[in-house]
């Protein structure tokens, strides 16, 4: 393999590696709050492209995305406040199976708002052919958008959790809820903001993502699925290590297309799912004592 | 300062509490006493609203509790400390404090930073650890930051479920001389207990609780020396 085509499948891995990790984030911050996992993640990814792309004409390019993301955060918490929040100690599976009918009704509506067809945003630099040449490969300035959006979300939001009173009172509520109502906390409150926090970074990495993979009515499906791998592969509940998680699935996917035909690309997340579930089910950097507690 | 009139309280069908009367006078520490699963914690629990109650009433400081959700208790004045102190393990001691003093954050930082302090006084041992995470911690130094966690919240009265559980001996007797110091500074303190002998030592007065309903309530001095108390709770038969 030559060094240029070693990059190229490099960028093409942490390009798709950035978009895992923010979709296994959302995963995260869920279920830290609530102990549930919620499948209707890669929803918003989509939503958030879709959406985008309907305001486009309207709007132009950067307030198309911030509306498009305004839109799926109170769609996340539409979801919450009409769904979860009314349940008086709803189990945990109860709550995943509804999350599940939430992601096949948000699909179907998709379906027949926005149609079978593909859409997808334009380039925020140039277009499909531009690139930008590093060590001899051609990558595309989007990826860099992507990398650097992806990016930024994960640094806001560690800084966000780390040293704003909310952050605290987020991660209180995820250590111990209990304790949590007992400073003051309203737990449910927190609960529906997380929903809002998920649901906001799934549907910006869905617009910076789109003029890449494009957007149709059923990717989120894909992406709940391979940012559920990077969400276990990682430690649940451990947004850093999903970030990790994230990475080394893209670039293993990326790097299979050189050993294996692409059409198996997809079966790659499911075997290391299925192999992380038999052998480290607390996740290849979380603690023993973490990760699927609740299940 | 708070009373409970025929308190039902309980899990599902099945019920805890049977018609429990009780008071709470201020400035004064009261000790509930009783055996495992006589509903010690289940009494709290529903005065910190945490579990709802099935019929009778709890007043504190003229509200009415059953309308009042338990994350909004903190901010009338009325705290718990809960059994087996349930820290913020993964977040550090002194994030821990301020997220105990949360429900006044709007007295300002100067507050915040005063109120630190006095813990700090309060408790030598946390302020060693502050930038430690609060699951690193022993048994007895997590109590008392579960204790100071509480006191941030600068409450009039204040519970304790089972303070003592599982401590050593002379950490036992560092606890309780705290708690007899929060009476000291004003407070009020509802303690539930099951080292009866040690919590009717520093309360005025004591309920004992068996079975759910109360059997037993009187003057702390009285109760220590009630024989079937004794017999029941101090583990000390007197042959006379």
């Amino acid at each position: 393999m030559t060094l240029e085509l070693f990059i190229q499948y490099l960028f093409a891995g942490i390009t798709y590696g950035s978009i895992y990790a923010i979709v296994a984030i959302g995963f995260n911050i869920i279920y830290n709050t609530t102990g549930i996992i919620n499948f209707a993640q890669g929803e918003f990814v989509m939503l958030g492209g879709m959406i985008s792309i309907s305001l486009l004409p309207v709007l132009g390019l950067p307030l198309a995305i911030v509306a498009a993301v305004v839109i799926t955060m109170i769609f996340g918490a539409l979801l919450e406040i009409c769904f979860i929040r009314w349940l008086v100690n709803p189990g945990v599976l109860r709550m995943i199976i509804i999350t599940i009918g939430l992601s096949i009704l948000t699909r179907e509506a998709a379906l027949h708002i926005w149609g079978e067809s593909i859409h997808s945003l334009p380039y925020f630099v140039g277009n499909e052919i531009t690139s930008v040449t590093i060590a001899g490969a051609r990558i595309s300035p989007q990826v860099l958008w992507v990398v650097g959006a992806c990016g930024c979300m994960v640094i806001i939001l560690s800084i966000f959790f780390q040293t704003t009173s909310v952050g605290r009172d987020m991660r209180a509520c995820a250590a111990n809820r209990t304790a949590a109502t007992l400073c003051g906390i309203n737990t449910r409150n927190m609960v529906t903001l997380s929903f809002m926090l998920s649901a906001g970074i799934g549907a910006l990495a869905g617009c910076v993502v789109s003029p890449i993979t494009s957007t149709a009515y059923d990717n989120g499906t894909g992406l709940a699925i391979k940012g559920f791998t990077v969400a276990i592969l990682g430690g649940l509940g451990n947004s850093m290590a999903a970030v990790g998680a994230g990475l080394l699935l893209g670039i293993i996917e990326a790097f299979s297309v050189h050993i294996i035909p692409l059409a198996f690309q997809d079966a790659i997340a499911i075997s290391l799912l299925l192999l992380i579930l038999f052998i480290r089910p607390h996740g290849l950097f979380g603690s023993r004592s973490a990760g699927l507690k609740e299940f | 300062m708070l009373k409970i009139r025929n308190l039902e309280s309980g899990y599902g069908k099945l019920r805890v509490l049977k018609h429990i009367s009780m008071h709470i006078k201020h400035g004064e520490i009261v000790a509930i006493i009783g055996a495992n699963g006589a509903g010690k914690t289940t009494l709290l629990s529903t005065i910190a609203g945490l579990i709802k109650a099935q019929s009778g009433e709890i007043v504190f400081a003229d509200r009415d509790l059953g309308t009042v959700t338990p994350h909004q208790l903190p901010h009338l004045g009325c705290v718990m400390v809960p059994e087996g102190r349930q820290v913020f393990a993964p977040l550090t001691v002194e994030e821990n404090l301020i997220l105990g003093g949360r429900c006044r954050a709007r007295d300002g930082a100067a507050a915040t930073a005063s109120r630190l302090e006095h813990q700090y006084e309060l408790f030598p041992v946390l302020r060693q650890r502050r930038h430690q995470y609060a699951g690193t911690l022993s048994g007895g130094e997590q109590q008392m930051l579960a204790m100071g966690r509480a006191l941030m919240a600068q409450p009039s009265l204040i519970m304790l479920d089972e303070p003592s559980t599982g401590l050593a001996p002379l950490i036992v007797q560092e606890i309780f001389k705290v708690i007899a110091a929060m009476r000291d500074e004003g407070k009020t303190v509802l303690l539930v207990e099951q080292n009866a002998k040690a919590a009717l030592t520093i309360a005025d007065r004591g309920y004992v609780l068996e079975t759910g309903k109360v059997i037993l309530q009187g003057a702390a001095t009285d109760l220590l020396a009630n024989r079937d108390v004794q017999r029941a709770y101090l583990g000390r038969e007197k042959i006379e």
